[in-house]
């Protein structure tokens, strides 16, 4: 697998998870993402650039253009030193929240991306990367 | 997309429009949430018109705020109807695990404001009640 193009952002405010969707879009169209395709990777971005900031108290991501063959994909790795999440499976069911939000984050992602790992333990910060294939 | 604090709210008759034309960020749609349920009540208005055809993504937190302001102006005896939803949007929405239950949806503004009519003629008052000129 080749790694076309990488880009790094920080993820520490509202305003860097609106940087975040305009980065990722412009990605998903230079990999010739249909509109669709372009609007799930972008909205699976939103939500975990949200959890960056709200839980992890900020962090990075790194947006990575993949090509694989004929494949293009676009691969997104966001990383905060925050508190962690101690039951990974609980977080990705849907409703389940510390957040005070709708507790869509994590599982939407899951639904709106290719494949997605996870790193977490309390105390130890969270890695989440999502990739979503052309 | 250019930066902006607040979405503008333009007052027509009896109803409220808002047209989100800016890539929101989560700040800005707390902000249109307050300024909405306070104009509801500022000039009594009967339904409130969100446009969000220049929306290229709703994620769970606007996903959210649309459906927060449809409850609050039911409780203050306004309808809302959300207008020109694009269908890739609609479709991540959906798969984002979010239908939006109690949002009223419309295809096109024309639309949306029949909704809106008939919503307010369906529950005119017995006796019509005049209490004077609305203050600004």
């Amino acid at each position: 697998m080749a790694l076309f193009r990488t880009d790094k952002l920080s993820v520490a405010s509202d305003g860097d998870v609106v940087a975040v969707r305009q980065r990722v879009r412009a990605m998903a169209i230079e990999s010739g993402f249909s509109l669709v395709d372009q609007t799930k990777i972008v909205t699976a971005a939103s939500e975990l650039a949200r959890n960056t900031v709200v839980h992890g108290g900020g962090g990075t991501v790194e947006m990575n253009l993949l090509m694989e063959g004929p494949r293009r994909g676009v691969q997104l790795t966001f990383r905060d030193h925050g508190p962690g999440i101690a039951d990974i499976e609980a977080a990705m069911r849907d409703g389940f929240t510390t957040g005070g939000g709708l507790g869509l984050g994590l599982g939407g992602a899951r639904r709106l991306s290719n494949e997605i790992e996870i790193h977490s333990a309390p105390g130890d910060g969270t890695v989440v990367r999502i990739t979503r294939w052309r | 997309m250019a930066d902006v604090d607040r979405i503008p709210i333009i007052k027509m008759g009896e109803f409220l429009l808002v047209s989100i034309q800016v890539d929101m960020h989560d700040r800005l749609a707390m902000t249109l949430q307050d300024d909405l349920t306070a104009s509801i009540v500022r000039h009594r208005a009967r339904g409130v018109l969100i446009d969000i055809s220049s929306l290229e993504i709703v994620d769970s937190f606007i996903g959210r705020m649309l459906g927060n302001i449809a409850a609050m102006s039911r409780v203050l005896d306004a309808e809302t109807v959300v207008v020109g939803m694009r269908p890739a949007v609609a479709i991540t929405l959906v798969e984002l695990g979010m239908s939006l239950p109690g949002v009223r949806t419309a295809l096109t503004v024309e639309r949306a404001m029949e909704m809106l009519r008939a919503s307010v003629r369906a529950a005119a008052p017995i006796a019509p009640v005049d209490d004077g000129p609305v203050p600004d």
